[in-house]
C-alpha cells in the first residue's frame, strides 16, 4: 500500500478517534448516553474482533482453507484454548506463534 | 489530597496495568511494520490515533490489503466505546478549560478510564483530573517507548516470519476477556462467521456484515435474555 494512502488513514483514523473520544466531554456534557445505544455499543468488540481474527486464520490468499494443511487454523485453535485456560496475553501470542512456526517446519 | 499527591496516586495505580501494555505496545509495533508501514509511519500512528485495538485492526486491513474507507470505518467501530467512557467521565472533567477537555480526550484509554473511575467512586478525597493525568501520561509514554521499541525490532525482523500472525492471536486474548455473559458470545459467533462466509464479497463488504450483524445478534440476544419491563417495574 502506497505511504500516501497509509498517511490519509492514519489521519483519518485519528480525527475520529479524537472525536469518538472528545464527544461527551466537549459538547455533551450534561447528557447520558441512551440506553438502547449502551447496550448496542457493548457487543461492538466481540463482534468486530471476532469478525476480524475468524477470517484472518481461516482464509490463505483469499482461499478458504479448512485442513490440516492450514497452519495458522490449527495454531489459532490451540492459542483459542491457551487463552480460555490463561487468560493471558503473553501466553496465547507465545503458544500460537510457536506451534504456528512448528507446523510451518513440518506442513 | 494535593494535586501532586493525587498525579503519583494515578501513577501508581496504573503501574500493574503497564505490565500488559508493554508486549501490546511491542506487538504493534512489530506488526505495523511487518505488514509493510513504514518506520516514521508506524510511529506517527501510534502517536497520533493512540488506541491500540483500532491500530492492530489497521495493520490487520493494510496487511490483507483492504480499502481505504473500510480500514478506517472498521478501525472507528472499534473504538465507538470511546464515547461510553467519554460520557461517563465526562463530569468530572467539567472544571477544565478548552484546551485542557481535548488533551484528556486525547488521553483516553481503556485502562486510564477504569481505574479513574473507580477511585473517583470510592475516594472523595482524590483530585479527578490530576489523578487521571497521572496514569494517563504514564501510560501514554510506556506505549509509545514499546511501539517504538518494537518497530525497531521488527524491522529487524524478515516478513517470512509471519509475525503479522501476531494479530489475530492479541485478538484472541482479548476477545476471551470479553466473552463473559451469552450475548456477547453469540455477537462474536455471528460477526466471525458471517465475516469469514463473506470473506470474498467486493469492497470488504463481508467485514463489513460480519461486524453489524454481530452487534445485532448480541442486541437481539441481551434483549431477549431480559425480563419485560412490567416485571421490572414490579
Amino acid at each position: 500500500m502506497a505511504a500516501s494512502t497509509i498517511l490519509w488513514i492514519t489521519l483519518a483514523m485519528a480525527v475520529g478517534t479524537f472525536l469518538l473520544r472528545l464527544s461527551f466531554i466537549q459538547f455533551f456534557a450534561d447528557r447520558e448516553v441512551p440506553p438502547v445505544l449502551q447496550r448496542i455499543l457493548r457487543y461492538v468488540p466481540s463482534a468486530a474482533v471476532s469478525a476480524i481474527i475468524l477470517p484472518a486464520i481461516v482464509y490463505t490468499n483469499g482461499v478458504p482453507d479448512v485442513s490440516f494443511g492450514n497452519e495458522r487454523l490449527l495454531a489459532g485453535i490451540l492459542a483459542l484454548f491457551v487463552a480460555m485456560r490463561t487468560k493471558s496475553f503473553p501466553l496465547t501470542v507465545g503458544a500460537g506463534m510457536a506451534t504456528f512456526w512448528l507446523l510451518r517446519l513440518f506442513i | 489530597m494535593t494535586r501532586r499527591e493525587s498525579f503519583w496516586a494515578g501513577a501508581r495505580d496504573i503501574t500493574p496495568i503497564l505490565m500488559g501494555i508493554m508486549p501490546f505496545g511491542m506487538i504493534s509495533g512489530i506488526t505495523a511494520v511487518n505488514v509493510g508501514i513504514g518506520q516514521g509511519m508506524a510511529m506517527l500512528m501510534s502517536v497520533l490515533v493512540f488506541a491500540g485495538a483500532s491500530q492492530l485492526v489497521a495493520y490487520q486491513l493494510i496487511g490483507s490489503g483492504a480499502i481505504s474507507f473500510v480500514i478506517v470505518y472498521t478501525a472507528l467501530v472499534v473504538n465507538l466505546r470511546f464515547v461510553v467512557y467519554s460520557a461517563s467521565i465526562a463530569p468530572y472533567f467539567k472544571p477544565l478549560s478548552t484546551p485542557w477537555k481535548w488533551l484528556y480526550a486525547y488521553l483516553l484509554t481503556d485502562q486510564g478510564y477504569a481505574i479513574s473511575l473507580i477511585r473517583f467512586r470510592e475516594d472523595e478525597s482524590v483530585r479527578p483530573t490530576w489523578y487521571y493525568l497521572g496514569a494517563s501520561v504514564l501510560l501514554w509514554v510506556t506505549w509509545q517507548v514499546f511501539s517504538a521499541l518494537g518497530i525497531f525490532l521488527g524491522s529487524a525482523v524478515p516478513a517470512h516470519w509471519g509475525l503479522d500472525f501476531a494479530i489475530p492471536l492479541t485478538f484472541m486474548a482479548v476477545l476471551v476477556k470479553a466473552l463473559d455473559n451469552r450475548p456477547a458470545i453469540i455477537a462474536a459467533l455471528i460477526g466471525g462467521l458471517v465475516a469469514t462466509v463473506a470473506y470474498n464479497l467486493p469492497m470488504n463488504l463481508g467485514l463489513i456484515a460480519g461486524v453489524l450483524s454481530g452487534i445485532l445478534a448480541g442486541y437481539w440476544a441481551d434483549s431477549a435474555g431480559r425480563p419485560r419491563r412490567r416485571e421490572d417495574a414490579s
